[in-house]
Protein backbone atom coordinates (compact mmCIF):
# COMPACT_ATOMS: atom_id res chain seq x y z
CA UNK A 1 0.00 0.00 0.00
CA UNK A 2 2.57 2.19 0.83
CA UNK A 3 4.09 2.11 -2.74
CA UNK A 4 0.51 3.44 -3.94
CA UNK A 5 1.01 7.05 -5.70
CA UNK A 6 -0.13 9.26 -2.86
CA UNK A 7 -2.70 10.86 -5.55
CA UNK A 8 -4.65 7.34 -6.62
CA UNK A 9 -7.14 8.52 -3.05
CA UNK A 10 -7.63 11.81 -5.11
CA UNK A 11 -8.23 10.19 -8.50
CA UNK A 12 -11.00 8.17 -7.04
CA UNK A 13 -12.89 11.21 -5.53
CA UNK A 14 -12.56 13.36 -9.03
CA UNK A 15 -14.10 10.21 -11.05
CA UNK A 16 -16.72 9.92 -8.55
CA UNK A 17 -17.25 13.37 -8.57
CA UNK A 18 -17.12 13.12 -12.41
CA UNK A 19 -14.46 15.48 -12.76
CA UNK A 20 -11.95 12.99 -13.73
CA UNK A 21 -9.97 13.64 -17.03
CA UNK A 22 -9.77 10.53 -19.10
CA UNK A 23 -6.29 10.30 -19.07
CA UNK A 24 -6.36 10.03 -15.02
CA UNK A 25 -9.22 8.10 -15.75
CA UNK A 26 -7.28 5.52 -17.47
CA UNK A 27 -4.21 5.53 -14.52
CA UNK A 28 -6.74 5.11 -11.89
CA UNK A 29 -8.22 1.71 -13.77
CA UNK A 30 -4.99 0.45 -14.35
CA UNK A 31 -3.38 1.49 -10.91
CA UNK A 32 -6.56 -0.96 -9.45
CA UNK A 33 -5.90 -3.70 -11.81
CA UNK A 34 -3.08 -4.11 -9.98
CA UNK A 35 -3.48 -2.81 -6.41
CA UNK A 36 -5.95 -4.53 -4.37
CA UNK A 37 -5.67 -2.07 -1.02
CA UNK A 38 -6.93 0.44 -3.46
CA UNK A 39 -9.64 -1.43 -5.35
CA UNK A 40 -11.02 -2.16 -2.11
CA UNK A 41 -11.09 1.44 -0.66
CA UNK A 42 -12.77 2.32 -4.32
CA UNK A 43 -15.59 -0.49 -3.78
CA UNK A 44 -15.62 0.73 -0.49
CA UNK A 45 -16.41 4.50 -1.43
CA UNK A 46 -18.85 3.51 -4.31
CA UNK A 47 -20.88 1.25 -1.52
CA UNK A 48 -20.70 4.71 0.26
CA UNK A 49 -22.41 6.35 -2.27
CA UNK A 50 -24.94 3.91 -2.93
CA UNK A 51 -25.94 3.27 1.27
CA UNK A 52 -27.05 7.12 0.86
CA UNK A 53 -28.52 7.52 -2.00
CA UNK A 54 -30.66 4.06 -1.41
CA UNK A 55 -32.36 6.06 1.59
CA UNK A 56 -35.89 6.42 1.09
CA UNK A 57 -37.21 9.85 0.22
CA UNK A 58 -39.79 10.79 2.87
CA UNK A 59 -42.23 13.38 2.83
CA UNK A 60 -43.44 16.34 4.89
CA UNK A 61 -45.93 15.56 7.08
CA UNK A 62 -49.37 16.51 6.34
CA UNK A 63 -50.39 19.57 7.81
CA UNK A 64 -47.35 21.32 7.50
CA UNK A 65 -48.15 23.87 5.54
CA UNK A 66 -51.04 24.62 7.31
CA UNK A 67 -48.61 24.54 10.39
CA UNK A 68 -46.51 27.29 8.48
CA UNK A 69 -49.32 29.70 8.04
CA UNK A 70 -51.22 29.66 11.10
CA UNK A 71 -46.97 30.77 12.47
CA UNK A 72 -46.78 33.35 10.16
CA UNK A 73 -46.98 37.18 11.14
CA UNK A 74 -50.58 38.29 10.56
CA UNK A 75 -51.19 40.15 6.67
CA UNK A 76 -51.78 43.40 6.31
CA UNK A 77 -55.64 44.54 5.53
CA UNK A 78 -55.01 45.56 1.98
CA UNK A 79 -53.62 42.66 0.50
CA UNK A 80 -56.57 40.25 2.22
CA UNK A 81 -59.09 42.72 0.48
CA UNK A 82 -57.26 42.28 -3.15
CA UNK A 83 -57.34 38.56 -2.56
CA UNK A 84 -61.19 38.81 -1.76
CA UNK A 85 -62.10 40.23 -4.58
CA UNK A 86 -60.19 38.43 -6.75
CA UNK A 87 -62.05 35.36 -5.17
CA UNK A 88 -65.60 37.04 -5.12
CA UNK A 89 -65.83 38.81 -8.52
CA UNK A 90 -69.37 39.00 -8.69
CA UNK A 91 -70.47 39.02 -4.86
CA UNK A 92 -67.77 42.05 -4.68
CA UNK A 93 -69.80 43.71 -7.61
CA UNK A 94 -72.86 42.86 -6.12
CA UNK A 95 -71.48 44.45 -3.31
CA UNK A 96 -70.26 47.69 -4.75
CA UNK A 97 -74.21 48.08 -6.32
CA UNK A 98 -75.68 48.22 -3.08
CA UNK A 99 -73.19 50.46 -1.55
CA UNK A 100 -73.78 52.68 -4.89
CA UNK A 101 -77.62 51.92 -4.63
CA UNK A 102 -77.23 53.56 -1.29
CA UNK A 103 -76.13 57.00 -2.47
CA UNK A 104 -73.55 56.94 0.25
CA UNK A 105 -70.54 56.13 -0.83
CA UNK A 106 -69.26 59.85 -1.31
CA UNK A 107 -71.97 61.57 0.94
CA UNK A 108 -70.75 59.79 4.20
CA UNK A 109 -66.75 59.65 3.27
CA UNK A 110 -65.96 63.33 3.89
CA UNK A 111 -62.70 63.60 5.61
CA UNK A 112 -61.19 66.58 6.05
CA UNK A 113 -60.10 67.51 2.34
CA UNK A 114 -57.49 70.10 2.40
CA UNK A 115 -53.56 69.23 2.02
CA UNK A 116 -51.79 68.86 5.22
CA UNK A 117 -48.43 67.58 6.49
CA UNK A 118 -46.04 67.92 9.18
CA UNK A 119 -44.47 71.11 9.44
CA UNK A 120 -40.70 71.14 8.44
CA UNK A 121 -38.21 73.29 6.43
CA UNK A 122 -37.00 70.99 4.41
CA UNK A 123 -40.09 70.05 2.66
CA UNK A 124 -41.55 72.16 -0.54
CA UNK A 125 -45.12 71.97 -1.97
CA UNK A 126 -45.79 71.58 -5.74
CA UNK A 127 -49.71 71.40 -6.02
CA UNK A 128 -51.26 68.61 -3.85
CA UNK A 129 -47.60 67.22 -3.67
CA UNK A 130 -45.31 67.31 -0.91
CA UNK A 131 -41.45 67.36 -1.99
CA UNK A 132 -37.98 66.14 0.06
CA UNK A 133 -36.19 67.70 -2.30
CA UNK A 134 -32.87 66.03 -3.60
CA UNK A 135 -30.37 66.47 -1.04
CA UNK A 136 -32.23 67.85 1.80
CA UNK A 137 -33.13 65.38 4.90
CA UNK A 138 -36.16 65.42 7.31
CA UNK A 139 -34.87 64.58 11.03
CA UNK A 140 -37.89 62.52 11.90
CA UNK A 141 -41.42 61.38 10.83
CA UNK A 142 -43.48 62.71 8.46
CA UNK A 143 -47.18 62.43 7.72
CA UNK A 144 -48.79 63.82 4.92
CA UNK A 145 -53.31 64.08 4.45
CA UNK A 146 -55.08 64.69 1.61
CA UNK A 147 -52.03 65.03 -0.92
CA UNK A 148 -49.46 62.87 -2.81
CA UNK A 149 -45.47 62.54 -1.26
CA UNK A 150 -42.32 63.02 -3.13
CA UNK A 151 -39.30 61.98 -1.62
CA UNK A 152 -35.94 62.84 -3.53
CA UNK A 153 -34.06 63.51 -0.47
CA UNK A 154 -34.49 61.71 2.54
CA UNK A 155 -36.51 61.12 5.83
CA UNK A 156 -34.73 59.89 8.72
CA UNK A 157 -37.99 58.46 10.79
CA UNK A 158 -41.39 56.89 9.60
CA UNK A 159 -43.37 58.68 6.81
CA UNK A 160 -47.30 58.17 6.87
CA UNK A 161 -49.68 59.06 4.15
CA UNK A 162 -53.11 59.55 4.99
CA UNK A 163 -55.65 59.55 1.29
CA UNK A 164 -52.17 59.96 -1.17
CA UNK A 165 -49.34 58.33 -2.41
CA UNK A 166 -45.88 58.27 -2.16
CA UNK A 167 -43.18 58.34 -5.15
CA UNK A 168 -39.71 57.99 -4.09
CA UNK A 169 -36.88 58.43 -6.48
CA UNK A 170 -33.78 56.66 -7.43
CA UNK A 171 -31.71 58.91 -4.87
CA UNK A 172 -34.44 59.19 -2.31
CA UNK A 173 -34.38 57.49 1.17
CA UNK A 174 -36.77 56.65 4.47
CA UNK A 175 -34.96 55.23 7.06
CA UNK A 176 -38.16 54.11 9.44
CA UNK A 177 -40.95 52.72 7.60
CA UNK A 178 -43.67 53.21 5.16
CA UNK A 179 -47.36 53.42 5.36
CA UNK A 180 -50.44 54.23 3.43
CA UNK A 181 -53.82 54.44 4.33
CA UNK A 182 -56.87 55.12 1.84
CA UNK A 183 -59.63 56.20 4.50
CA UNK A 184 -61.83 55.87 1.66
CA UNK A 185 -60.84 52.77 0.85
CA UNK A 186 -61.31 51.48 3.91
CA UNK A 187 -64.55 52.57 4.68
CA UNK A 188 -65.61 51.44 1.20
CA UNK A 189 -64.16 47.71 2.67
CA UNK A 190 -65.83 47.92 5.52
CA UNK A 191 -69.21 48.84 3.56
CA UNK A 192 -68.88 46.18 1.03
CA UNK A 193 -68.73 43.69 4.62
CA UNK A 194 -71.71 44.74 5.87
CA UNK A 195 -73.67 44.40 2.38
CA UNK A 196 -72.04 40.91 2.14
CA UNK A 197 -73.60 40.18 5.23
CA UNK A 198 -76.71 41.09 4.26
CA UNK A 199 -76.91 39.47 1.30
CA UNK A 200 -77.50 36.12 3.42
CA UNK A 201 -77.19 33.53 0.48
CA UNK A 202 -73.76 34.56 -1.64
CA UNK A 203 -72.19 35.50 1.97
CA UNK A 204 -72.42 31.48 2.58
CA UNK A 205 -69.92 31.14 -0.47
CA UNK A 206 -67.28 32.66 1.83
CA UNK B 1 -41.84 26.21 -12.08
CA UNK B 2 -39.40 29.54 -11.43
CA UNK B 3 -41.78 31.50 -12.92
CA UNK B 4 -44.92 30.30 -10.65
CA UNK B 5 -42.03 30.75 -7.47
CA UNK B 6 -41.06 34.09 -8.99
CA UNK B 7 -44.54 35.29 -9.08
CA UNK B 8 -46.02 34.04 -5.97
CA UNK B 9 -42.75 35.94 -4.80
CA UNK B 10 -44.47 39.06 -5.95
CA UNK B 11 -47.25 38.35 -4.28
CA UNK B 12 -45.89 37.82 -0.89
CA UNK B 13 -44.27 40.85 -1.29
CA UNK B 14 -47.92 42.91 -1.91
CA UNK B 15 -48.46 41.05 0.83
CA UNK B 16 -50.40 38.31 0.01
CA UNK B 17 -49.83 35.77 2.62
CA UNK B 18 -51.97 32.51 0.76
CA UNK B 19 -49.65 32.89 -2.31
CA UNK B 20 -47.02 31.99 0.71
CA UNK B 21 -48.50 28.71 1.19
CA UNK B 22 -48.29 27.61 -1.98
CA UNK B 23 -44.61 28.14 -2.02
CA UNK B 24 -44.65 26.11 1.27
CA UNK B 25 -46.68 23.20 -0.80
CA UNK B 26 -44.07 23.71 -3.58
CA UNK B 27 -41.00 22.96 -1.49
CA UNK B 28 -41.99 21.65 1.86
CA UNK B 29 -40.97 17.93 1.10
CA UNK B 30 -37.38 18.94 -0.51
CA UNK B 31 -36.98 21.25 2.80
CA UNK B 32 -38.30 18.78 5.03
CA UNK B 33 -36.21 15.89 3.39
CA UNK B 34 -32.97 17.58 3.61
CA UNK B 35 -33.41 18.83 7.59
CA UNK B 36 -34.04 15.14 8.96
CA UNK B 37 -31.43 13.73 7.04
CA UNK B 38 -29.51 16.57 8.64
CA UNK B 39 -31.11 16.09 12.40
CA UNK B 40 -31.91 12.66 11.87
CA UNK B 41 -34.88 12.80 13.56
CA UNK B 42 -38.78 13.40 12.43
CA UNK B 43 -39.78 15.79 15.08
CA UNK B 44 -36.79 17.95 14.94
CA UNK B 45 -36.80 18.39 11.42
CA UNK B 46 -39.92 19.58 11.30
CA UNK B 47 -39.63 22.22 14.03
CA UNK B 48 -36.64 23.52 11.76
CA UNK B 49 -38.21 23.11 8.34
CA UNK B 50 -41.46 25.31 9.71
CA UNK B 51 -38.68 27.88 11.12
CA UNK B 52 -36.62 28.10 7.53
CA UNK B 53 -40.57 28.72 5.96
CA UNK B 54 -41.22 30.89 8.49
CA UNK B 55 -38.04 33.14 8.28
CA UNK B 56 -38.10 33.19 4.51
CA UNK B 57 -41.19 34.80 4.68
CA UNK B 58 -40.16 37.15 7.04
CA UNK B 59 -37.55 38.18 5.38
CA UNK B 60 -38.87 37.56 1.61
CA UNK B 61 -37.92 41.42 0.88
CA UNK B 62 -34.09 40.31 1.10
CA UNK B 63 -34.69 37.84 -1.31
CA UNK B 64 -32.90 38.50 -4.90
CA UNK B 65 -35.78 37.74 -7.74
CA UNK B 66 -33.29 37.41 -10.30
CA UNK B 67 -31.37 34.07 -8.24
CA UNK B 68 -32.80 30.69 -7.63
CA UNK B 69 -35.28 30.31 -5.11
CA UNK B 70 -34.40 26.82 -3.69
CA UNK B 71 -31.06 27.92 -3.43
CA UNK B 72 -32.24 30.94 -0.57
CA UNK B 73 -34.48 28.31 0.90
CA UNK B 74 -32.07 25.77 1.35
CA UNK B 75 -29.51 28.22 2.80
CA UNK B 76 -31.80 29.51 5.29
CA UNK B 77 -32.74 25.89 6.21
CA UNK B 78 -29.11 24.39 6.30
CA UNK B 79 -27.70 26.94 8.28
CA UNK B 80 -30.83 26.84 11.32
CA UNK B 81 -29.91 22.45 11.05
CA UNK B 82 -26.51 23.54 11.92
CA UNK B 83 -27.10 25.94 14.72
CA UNK B 84 -29.10 23.40 15.90
CA UNK B 85 -26.80 20.63 15.59
CA UNK B 86 -24.15 22.36 17.35
CA UNK B 87 -26.17 23.30 20.07
CA UNK B 88 -27.38 19.90 21.11
CA UNK B 89 -23.50 18.41 20.65
CA UNK B 90 -22.58 18.26 24.48
CA UNK B 91 -25.31 15.54 24.88
CA UNK B 92 -24.85 14.21 21.69
CA UNK B 93 -21.47 12.96 22.60
CA UNK B 94 -22.72 11.74 25.83
CA UNK B 95 -25.16 9.14 24.28
CA UNK B 96 -23.88 8.74 21.49
CA UNK B 97 -25.01 5.01 21.48
CA UNK B 98 -28.33 6.30 22.35
CA UNK B 99 -28.70 8.82 20.00
CA UNK B 100 -29.26 6.25 17.02
CA UNK B 101 -32.71 5.68 18.77
CA UNK B 102 -33.90 8.72 16.89
CA UNK B 103 -34.46 6.74 13.94
CA UNK B 104 -36.69 3.92 15.41
CA UNK B 105 -39.61 6.50 15.61
CA UNK B 106 -39.02 6.82 11.87
CA UNK B 107 -39.57 2.76 12.05
CA UNK B 108 -42.16 2.70 14.49
CA UNK B 109 -44.25 5.74 12.00
CA UNK B 110 -43.85 3.58 9.22
CA UNK B 111 -45.12 0.31 11.02
CA UNK B 112 -48.95 -0.54 10.03
CA UNK B 113 -50.78 -3.53 11.84
CA UNK B 114 -50.22 -5.78 8.98
CA UNK B 115 -46.42 -7.39 9.95
CA UNK B 116 -43.88 -6.56 7.37
CA UNK B 117 -42.35 -8.84 5.29
CA UNK B 118 -38.84 -9.83 6.27
CA UNK B 119 -37.08 -8.48 3.39
CA UNK B 120 -38.39 -4.60 4.35
CA UNK B 121 -37.71 -5.07 8.02
CA UNK B 122 -34.34 -5.65 7.04
CA UNK B 123 -34.60 -2.61 4.45
CA UNK B 124 -35.71 -0.14 7.07
CA UNK B 125 -32.94 -1.27 9.37
CA UNK B 126 -30.42 -0.75 7.11
CA UNK B 127 -32.22 2.69 6.52
CA UNK B 128 -31.94 3.43 10.04
CA UNK B 129 -27.87 2.23 10.13
CA UNK B 130 -27.20 4.74 7.30
CA UNK B 131 -29.07 7.32 8.72
CA UNK B 132 -27.52 7.11 12.08
CA UNK B 133 -23.58 6.89 10.60
CA UNK B 134 -24.81 9.56 8.71
CA UNK B 135 -25.90 11.65 11.85
CA UNK B 136 -22.29 10.93 13.20
CA UNK B 137 -20.67 13.09 10.91
CA UNK B 138 -19.73 16.38 11.78
CA UNK B 139 -22.18 19.43 10.76
CA UNK B 140 -19.78 20.47 7.97
CA UNK B 141 -19.27 17.17 6.36
CA UNK B 142 -22.64 16.57 7.26
CA UNK B 143 -24.03 19.61 5.17
CA UNK B 144 -22.13 18.83 1.89
CA UNK B 145 -23.10 14.79 1.74
CA UNK B 146 -26.30 15.32 2.26
CA UNK B 147 -26.70 18.00 -0.19
CA UNK B 148 -25.14 16.49 -2.82
CA UNK B 149 -26.43 12.92 -2.17
CA UNK B 150 -30.25 13.66 -0.55
CA UNK B 151 -30.76 16.70 -2.97
CA UNK B 152 -28.31 15.69 -5.85
CA UNK B 153 -27.24 19.58 -6.16
CA UNK B 154 -24.52 20.56 -8.32
CA UNK B 155 -20.65 21.76 -6.23
CA UNK B 156 -21.74 25.20 -7.81
CA UNK B 157 -25.33 25.33 -6.08
CA UNK B 158 -24.16 23.79 -3.14
CA UNK B 159 -21.29 26.22 -2.89
CA UNK B 160 -23.77 28.94 -3.45
CA UNK B 161 -25.80 27.84 -0.25
CA UNK B 162 -23.43 27.23 2.37
CA UNK B 163 -21.89 30.39 1.13
CA UNK B 164 -17.85 28.88 0.38
CA UNK B 165 -15.86 28.44 -2.26
CA UNK B 166 -16.17 24.91 -4.78
CA UNK B 167 -12.98 24.14 -3.58
CA UNK B 168 -13.88 24.06 0.18
CA UNK B 169 -17.21 21.78 -1.01
CA UNK B 170 -15.12 19.20 -3.00
CA UNK B 171 -12.41 19.08 0.08
CA UNK B 172 -15.32 18.38 2.48
CA UNK B 173 -17.35 16.46 0.20
CA UNK B 174 -13.93 14.37 0.13
CA UNK B 175 -13.45 14.13 3.83
CA UNK B 176 -17.29 13.49 4.38
CA UNK B 177 -17.01 10.29 1.77
CA UNK B 178 -13.72 8.84 3.33
CA UNK B 179 -15.26 9.31 6.73
CA UNK B 180 -18.54 7.52 6.16
CA UNK B 181 -17.11 4.94 4.39
CA UNK B 182 -15.12 3.99 7.36
CA UNK B 183 -18.57 3.93 9.36
CA UNK B 184 -20.25 1.85 6.79
CA UNK B 185 -18.10 -0.37 5.77
CA UNK B 186 -19.41 -3.42 7.91
CA UNK B 187 -22.72 -2.91 6.50
ZN1 LIG C 1 -2.86 1.11 -4.52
Amino acid sequence: MNTCPENIVLMMHDYLDEEISQEKEKELKVHLQSCEACKTHFHELKKTVALVQSTSHIQAPGNFTQNVMAKLPKEKKKAGVERWFHRHPLLAAVAVFFVLMGGSLFTNWNGGEELSFTQSEQVVVEGNTVVVPEGETVQGDLTVRNGDLRIEGTVEGDVTIVNGQQYMAGAGGVTGEIEEIDQAFEWLWYSIKSAAKELGSFGSDE
Amino acid sequence: MESIVKKRIQQVRKGDQDAFGEIVELFKDRVYHVCFRMLGNRHEAEDIAQEAFIRAYTNIHTFDIDRKFSTWLFRIATNLCIDRIRKKKPDYYLDAEVSGTDGLTMYSQVQTDDPLPEEEVESMELQESIQKEISRLPDKYRSVIVLKYIEELSLKEISEILDMPIGTVKTRIHRGREALRKQLRSI
